[in-house]
């Protein structure tokens, strides 16, 4: 196994959250790959029941069960797990009060479902508790049986709360087994050995989020990993041409020139009137590229390392995954 | 050829007095807030008073509005209307609030519930954990205020965002869910103790609550058990009321005066979701006015194909001259691909739902986040 040195060395559980739609899942899958790079093992694990990781890996819907799903560039393999609270809360049962029969009937009385629904934190206390395990676990020879799990998180918005179990749970249990399964879970989540990433895009929304986000788990005391800045599309354009553009002193002229040296204007008249519509490109795309710069800065305020993964033209399949994954190593974030 | 579908025209549903409900619906992302807020917009500066009910809008949209706190109550919208002096003359009021779940819930218990047992229910964990986090609380409260405000009878337009979920058949499905929770057999199990009469019925009921109360005090404890039972049974004498209004408020979906945009981005996802909903807006036999495709990127040089735009820069690459010409012809070539394929997402859409009025919005370059980015927003679904 070659060592090499990563900005999350030490970190066996990466959380990856994110604003809706930024990117999280595919982000968690390639980030898994990246680890698992070299010949590593890593869990990777969903846990809002939406068969993402199927989905990015275009596979048939996962089991609640641990299955080998990919091979990473240079051998080295990546587990996947659906987890389904409703099956965490059987396996609980049965692990600690040997309940595995009254487990059966209760979920067909509806209240295993109804238990997890309303009973404040304890679905998220099931499902973390789960990954911890995981992250825990060794085998007979004392190893750990996975090198990291990732984990494809709820969004931003619920990810304090999500994480924050003991808290959550103090409603519910101030003594008893839920109470000492929350402050177990929260011994892994809250140690050195993970980090929450963020995943968000240059648009406002999704940054102030990832801002607002950064400060929540800050003041919640948990541990803040990087900022993945997904689908960054290239920049078109030299900065000078751009500032020539906002300001409204882009050079049509040349413009007009180099498309009838192309051989794509008929006369002047043609060239400039072609020249004049691309303009209205350029413009648009210095908008853009300032705008980007701005989320850019505000991002760096967290203070967080960043990296930026590239919009993939054709979309995130497979190829893309492991393209995104390369990436990640490149950077240094695995 | 590129197919074409018929022109949504918001004008005219926006200035037709029977229109009384215009509701944005769409999967996470969007444009839904910003739609029903340029929409607002637009109806109020064309004469109506109009509220808009927004759920998550982003900060700044929201201060633009004048929405700095989370009241749960219509706001007047500055420099809209004339009485306010913004001097452009129209008649049209805009008022804009933005949903806040759990007092909209607490709202509720409070009106249906005495005070004692409504204290009860609100200071309860379980209903807290309800209030706040089951999956379909946002859904129904968005749909009580929608009958909350309709019912007021102080508007003669309301404007509903609907919730940040992912998919949009949630704004439909989530309240039924929420009901069925809130009524299903287990609550009634739950229950059963704490009702009187020696019933066989009873008995059985009974008998499952011995396993489940067994098994929910080894794990939780036994002061879990009665506060669930507290909150189940509190719960109860409220909830009759709970499942009518619900329904009310789906039957005011189902009415003439409402209007479904459905919002997509030119997107697969965002595609496919939208095609789910026009699909069961049908089945639900709710008006759909149709689909608002926000988002899109056109070229003003459109005449220029990718595939000539690129060939030319690439010639004046090889040739070594005009870099500025050749580094646009690439960018164009770029936005050009990119036209393309969003036009074929569309046409997925357009094929599967021929009749369906369309209206386009083109992508800024900046967010949409000031009364004059409303307005234009307004002009550009108008067109
Ligand atoms: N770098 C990228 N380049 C191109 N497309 C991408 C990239 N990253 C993600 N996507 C696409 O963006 C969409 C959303 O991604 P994904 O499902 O991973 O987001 P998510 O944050 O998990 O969403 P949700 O909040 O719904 O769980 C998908 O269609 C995915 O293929
Ligand atoms: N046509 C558009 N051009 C540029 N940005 C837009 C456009 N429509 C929406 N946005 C931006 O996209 C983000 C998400 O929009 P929002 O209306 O909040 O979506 P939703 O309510 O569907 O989640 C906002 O930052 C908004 O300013
Ligand atoms: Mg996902
Ligand atoms: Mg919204």
């Amino acid at each position: 196994m070659s060592s090499r040195d990563t900005d999350w060395d030490g970190v066996r559980l990466h959380v990856v959250t994110g604003k809706g739609g930024t990117g999280k899942t595919t982000v968690a899958a390639a980030l898994a790959l990246a680890l698992a790079a070299g010949g590593r093992k890593v869990l990777l694990v969903e846990v809002e029941g939406r068969q993402g990781i199927a989905q990015v890996f275009d596979l048939p819907p996962l089991p609640y069960e641990e299955r080998k799903i990919a091979v990473a560039p240079g051998g080295g393999d990546v587990y996947a797990l659906a987890i389904d609270p409703e099956e965490a809360m059987l396996e609980y049962l049965e692990m600690f009060y040997g309940l595995k029969r009254m487990g059966k009937a209760l979920t067909r009385m509806g209240v295993v479902d109804f238990a997890t629904t309303i009973a404040p934190g304890l679905r998220d206390v099931l499902v973390t508790g789960k990954t911890s395990e995981a992250v825990r676990r060794r085998d007979r020879s004392g190893r750990r049986v996975y090198d990291a799990i990732v984990m494809d998180a709820p969004p931003t918005g619920r990810i304090t709360r999500f994480l924050n179990v003991t808290q959550e749970v103090a409603g519910l249990a101030r003594v008893g087994p839920v109470k000492n399964h929350a402050d177990l879970v929260r011994g892994v989540v809250a140690s050195p050995e993970t980090a929450v990433h963020f995943v968000t895009l240059l648009e406002e929304m999704p940054v102030q989020e990832t801002l607002d986000g950064v400060a929540e788990l800050h003041a919640a005391g948990l541990p803040v990993g990087g900022v993945f800045i997904n689908m960054v599309r290239p920049v078109g354009l030299p900065k000078p041409v751009l500032d020539a553009a906002v300001k409204n002193r882009f050079d049509h002229a040349e413009l007009a020139l180099g498309l009838k040296a192309a051989g794509l204007a008929g006369g002047p008249a043609d060239a400039s009137a072609i020249a004049q519509a691309l303009a209205e490109e350029v413009l648009d795309h210095a908008h853009r590229t300032r705008l980007e710069k701005r989320e850019r800065a505000s991002l760096a305020k967290a203070g967080t390392p960043r990296y930026e993964l590239p919009l993939l033209a054709d979309g995130a399949d497979l190829a893309g995954l492991y393209e995104l994954a390369e990436s990640i190593r490149a950077q240094g974030a695995a | 050829m590129t197919k074409t579908a018929p022109v949504l025209d918001i004008d005219a549903i926006l200035d037709d007095e029977n229109t009384r409900i215009v509701v944005c619906c769409g999967s996470g992302g969007v444009g839904k807030t910003t739609t029903a807020a340029a929409l607002g917009l637009r109806a109020a500066e064309r004469g109506r008073s109009v509220v808009v009910l927004t759920v998550d809008p982003a900060k700044r949209l929201a201060q633009s509005m004048g929405l700095t706190e989370l009241d749960n109550v219509p706001r007047r919208v500055k420099g809209v209307g004339s009485p306010d002096g913004s001097g452009n003359g129209s008649r049209g009021e805009l008022h804009a609030m933005m949903l806040d779940m759990k007092r909209t819930f607490d709202e509720i218990i409070e009106a249906h519930a005495d005070p004692e047992r409504a204290r009860q229910i609100l200071t309860n964990p379980f209903y807290q954990s309800l209030s706040s986090s089951f999956s379909g609380t946002q859904e129904y409260m968005a749909m009580e205020k929608l009958g909350q405000l309709r019912r007021s009878g102080d508007w003669d337009l309301i404007i509903v965002d609907t919730p940040p979920s992912r998919s949009a058949l949630d704004f439909l499905d989530a309240p039924e869910r929420l009901g069925r929770f809130l009524d299903g057999r287990l609550i009634r199990v739950l229950m059963a103790p704490a009702k009187a009469g020696g019933r066989s019925a009873f008995k059985l009921l009974n008998a499952g609550f011995g396993i489940v109360a067994g098994a929910l005090t080894k794990v939780l404890g036994a002061q879990v058990l009665k506060d669930i039972q507290m909150f189940v049974s509190a719960l109860d004498a409220v909830f009759g009321g709970f499942r009518q209004r619900a329904e009310q408020t789906y039957k005011l979906l189902q009415a003439p005066g409402t209007a479904f945009v459905v919002v997509a981005t030119p997107e697969r996802d965002a595609i496919r979701e939208a095609s789910y909903f026009v699909e069961r807006l049908a089945e639900e036999r709710m008006p759909l006015a149709g689909l608002v495709i926000n988002r899109l990127h056109r070229s003003p040089a459109s005449a220029l194909s990718a595939a000539r735009s690129t060939a030319a820069a690439e010639d004046l690459e090889a040739r070594g001259e005009h870099e500025l010409a050749a580094a646009v012809l690439r960018l164009h070539a770029g936005r050009m691909q990119l036209a393309a394929r969003e036009q074929r997402e569309q046409e997925h859409f357009m094929s599967a739902h021929p009749t369906v009025p369309i209206a386009h919005v083109p992508a800024m370059a900046e967010d949409v986040h000031d009364l004059d980015g409303l307005r234009e927003i307004g002009g550009l679904l108008a067109t």
